[in-house]
């Protein structure tokens, strides 16, 4: 049955890439199969190892030390009334907890991580190592405190605040390109596995 | 009822966690643990609300006859197929309702959720995303020109870290002795990701934590309601 | 003759998409150079003591396999010549089922590992950050068995592992979020245990800033290019390299049409101006 998936592997790619050429009725048969396989996955694999493992099979093998996970199973099926537009109201309260928990743990983890650390992270001595490391550091502290004086939007961009905010813009830029460099890579990449699979695993089974 | 409970709700877990970042200890330590067993559990849910409201959305677009509602169908279908597979078959890993399907197994080579996986969706998402490597060709051709200073810096370090980043580079400047090895493009490349991208991209860092920690407190605080939806 | 853009587009599709296979039939064996992030993750893997347990956790679905699953592959397979103990977790669904494909392809070329023993795949949960944090005091209320539903107590390879702060390190094949960015915040920001790990060159650029003098993140694998460079660095050459002729060449015809564009606008169009 090898061979079955390698069609059907062959005719999925096809069927997008057709999109190339223009829209047409076979790239948005394989885009609403995409669509469908994606939800059903994810379905089968939220009920087989989240809801089984964490939920029933914790309950059901011993309730006396879990039975509190009632509370999350209701707030769960509550969480479900907002497809109903009658009930949907009680799906305030799971969505409640759950914006409630991960603003806490964002408010800390943020406030650590892309706050304090990147600060910690640019007061550096710039004028140590080699030549190129010094030109680099200086350009890393510049840019870090002009590129935040430019997101600075409560004060008015002109004087010498002004220029700061304008090389912050340069910098911006420099990271712009930079990213968009890395954006191409990976997205041939993406083009490069498939080709691999077309060229080496689909076509030398259709050619004599 | 309806929305101050749920105010009062974020607020106390907002607090909680928080406060338990500081004192780990009982009760807020064990707390926050028990709070984030149960996120995990609601956000199982929440994933099968995600996919009931897809199946919905569909169904009505097909009911009222909405533009291409011929390939919802094909939709519904798939993820009927996919579900009813999982479920009576289960996965690599575990049996469904029919057991472990044995001898599906030996005739297709795997489990018929896991054939359609393997030999269909993989192949679906890798070409759905690889389709952009075509588009931003495109749209460098169209869209990279350089009209200011602001767009030649963009220009030049886009360049030099397409170049500098892929095997080419190496090859172009190989040859430049090692007095000269900053303008080797790889080397180049690597001092633009390391210092000027690293600065930008630090001080977007910087500014889009700093607009979290400040959301996280109006939603804690109860200022930021548009969560709880209208009425 | 003029040529509609249409077709300009067109003829674009056509030379990236030759510009793609030719190089992957006639290869031209450009030259790979590794980079300082691609050799900090490498140390990191070669540098721990035998029986170390190290966790992988494979953040990616297959758009983004072609670029991180050679990563996934070529950090599983150092970690396990070198005698460590993999245990896997995924939080992103597909992840668990692309670390199933990993192992199985291991298992056929290391038949001595064992699973349960050398290696687990812990599978998917949903939650993000917050599970990961859950991770940091107990991975066990986490992860109450493993994918092929073994209770967790009973596998030899989890004895002694009761959270993130046992595990040498944590690596992270992060296609977005959540991902390596919440390892980060976790693991090692609020746990203390050393963070790497590998990202898709499009969320690359964003992620450096940790890899700085604190070592939020210890060295990073950014895309295929860095996944070739680790392929050299093990000395297991495999499905990145064979890539890299092809992106090369690529990324000269997107410059090249760059350089096009550049010449119309600044050229043809003034010219069109002064007439």
């Amino acid at each position: 049955m090898n061979w079955l998936g390698l069609w059907l592997g062959a005719l999925m790619t096809f069927g997008i890439y057709s999109f190339l050429y223009k829209d047409n009725p076979f790239y948005k048969v394989a885009e609403q199969i995409f669509v469908g396989l994606s939800a059903g996955y994810w379905f089968v694999y939220t009920i087989y190892f989240i809801l089984i493992p964490n939920l029933f099979n914790k309950i059901g093998s011993d309730f006396g030390a879990h039975w509190l996970l009632i509370i999350p199973g209701i707030l769960g099926i509550m969480m479900l009334t907002q497809i109903v537009p009658k009930l949907a109201w009680l799906s305030r309260y799971p969505i409640a907890l759950m914006i409630g928990t991960t603003a806490g743990i964002s408010f800390m983890r943020y406030m650590k991580s892309d706050v304090i650390s990147q600060m910690t992270a640019t007061m550096i001595n710039p004028f140590s190592g080699s030549a190129t490391e010094i030109v680099g550091q200086i350009l890393l502290v510049a840019g870090t405190i002009s590129g935040v004086m430019y997101f600075f939007f409560s004060k008015k961009h002109e004087g010498a605040f002004g220029v700061g905010a304008k090389i912050g813009i340069y910098f911006l830029m420099v990271s712009f390109g930079a990213a968009f460099g890395y954006t191409a890579m990976a997205r041939i990449s993406l083009l490069i596995g498939r080709l691999q699979f077309i060229l080496f695993e689909w076509a030398p089974n259709i050619l004599p | 009822m309806k929305r101050r409970i749920p105010l009062l709700i974020a607020f106390f877990v907002g607090i909680l966690v928080i406060v338990a970042e500081f004192i780990p200890h009982k009760p807020f330590g064990s707390l926050t643990g028990g709070l984030e067993d149960w996120f995990m559990i609601i956000a199982g849910f929440a994933i099968i609300l995600g996919q009931m409201n897809l199946i919905k959305v569909h169904v009505l677009k097909i009911k009222y006859r909405q533009p291409n509602w011929q390939y919802f169908i094909v939709t519904i279908i798939s993820f009927t197929i996919m579900v009813l597979f999982g479920l009576f078959w289960g996965t690599e890993d575990n049996g469904g309702i029919f057991g472990a399907g044995a001898s599906l197994v030996q005739s297709i080579g795997s489990k018929p959720f896991d054939y359609l996986f393997n030999n269909v969706y993989q192949h679906l998402s890798a070409s759905m995303f690889s389709l952009l490597a075509f588009f931003i060709a495109s749209a460098a051709y169209r869209a990279f020109i350089g009209r200011t200073a602001e767009s030649n810096l963009l220009l030049i370090a886009a360049v030099l870290v397409m170049l500098g980043r892929t095997s080419l580079g190496s090859f172009l400047t190989g040859w430049l002795p090692e007095a000269l090895g900053f303008f080797h493009l790889p080397n180049l490349a690597e001092f633009i990701m390391k210092y000027p991208n690293t600065a930008g991209q630090r001080a977007i860092m910087i500014c889009a934590g700093l607009g979290i920690i400040g959301s996280s407190l109006r939603i804690i605080l109860g200022i930021e309601r548009s969560y709880l939806g209208g009425d | 003759m003029k040529i509609s853009p249409t077709n300009i587009r067109r003829i674009l599709f056509a030379l990236i998409l030759l510009g793609v296979a030719l190089p992957l039939i006639f290869k031209l064996g450009l030259p790979i150079e590794s980079s300082e992030n691609v050799r900090m993750v490498y140390d990191l893997v070669n540098s721990q003591p035998e029986g170390s347990h190290i966790l992988i956790s494979f953040d990616y679905d297959p758009a983004s396999k072609p670029e991180l699953h050679p990563m996934a592959y070529s950090i599983a397979r150092n970690a396990l010549e070198r005698k460590y103990k993999v245990v896997c977790t995924a939080l992103w669904p597909m992840g668990a089922s692309l670390c199933a494909e990993t192992f199985k392809r291991l298992k056929e070329e290391m038949p001595e590992i064992e699973e349960g023993v050398d290696f687990v795949n812990l599978g998917y949960k949903a939650g993000g950050i917050v599970t990961i944090q859950k991770m940091g005091s107990d991975i066990r209320d986490v992860y109450p068995t493993d994918m092929s539903k073994n209770p967790i107590d009973q596998l030899p390879i989890m004895n002694g592992i009761r959270n993130l702060k046992d595990f040498s390190f944590v690596c992270s094949i992060s296609a977005g979020d959540p991902g390596i960015k919440q390892w980060v915040m976790v693991a090692h920001d609020k746990n203390k245990v050393v963070t790497t790990g590998g990202a898709t060159a499009v969320s690359a650029p964003a992620i450096l800033p940790y890899i700085n003098e604190q070592k939020q993140l210890y060295g990073l694998l950014g895309g295929l290019k860095a996944a070739a460079e680790y392929e050299k660095l093990s000395g297991h050459i495999d499905i990145a390299t064979s890539g890299m002729d092809a992106q090369s060449i690529a990324h000269l015809i997107i410059i090249a049409f760059i350089a096009i564009g550049n010449y119309q606008y600044h050229f043809i169009r003034k010219r069109k101006k002064g007439e």
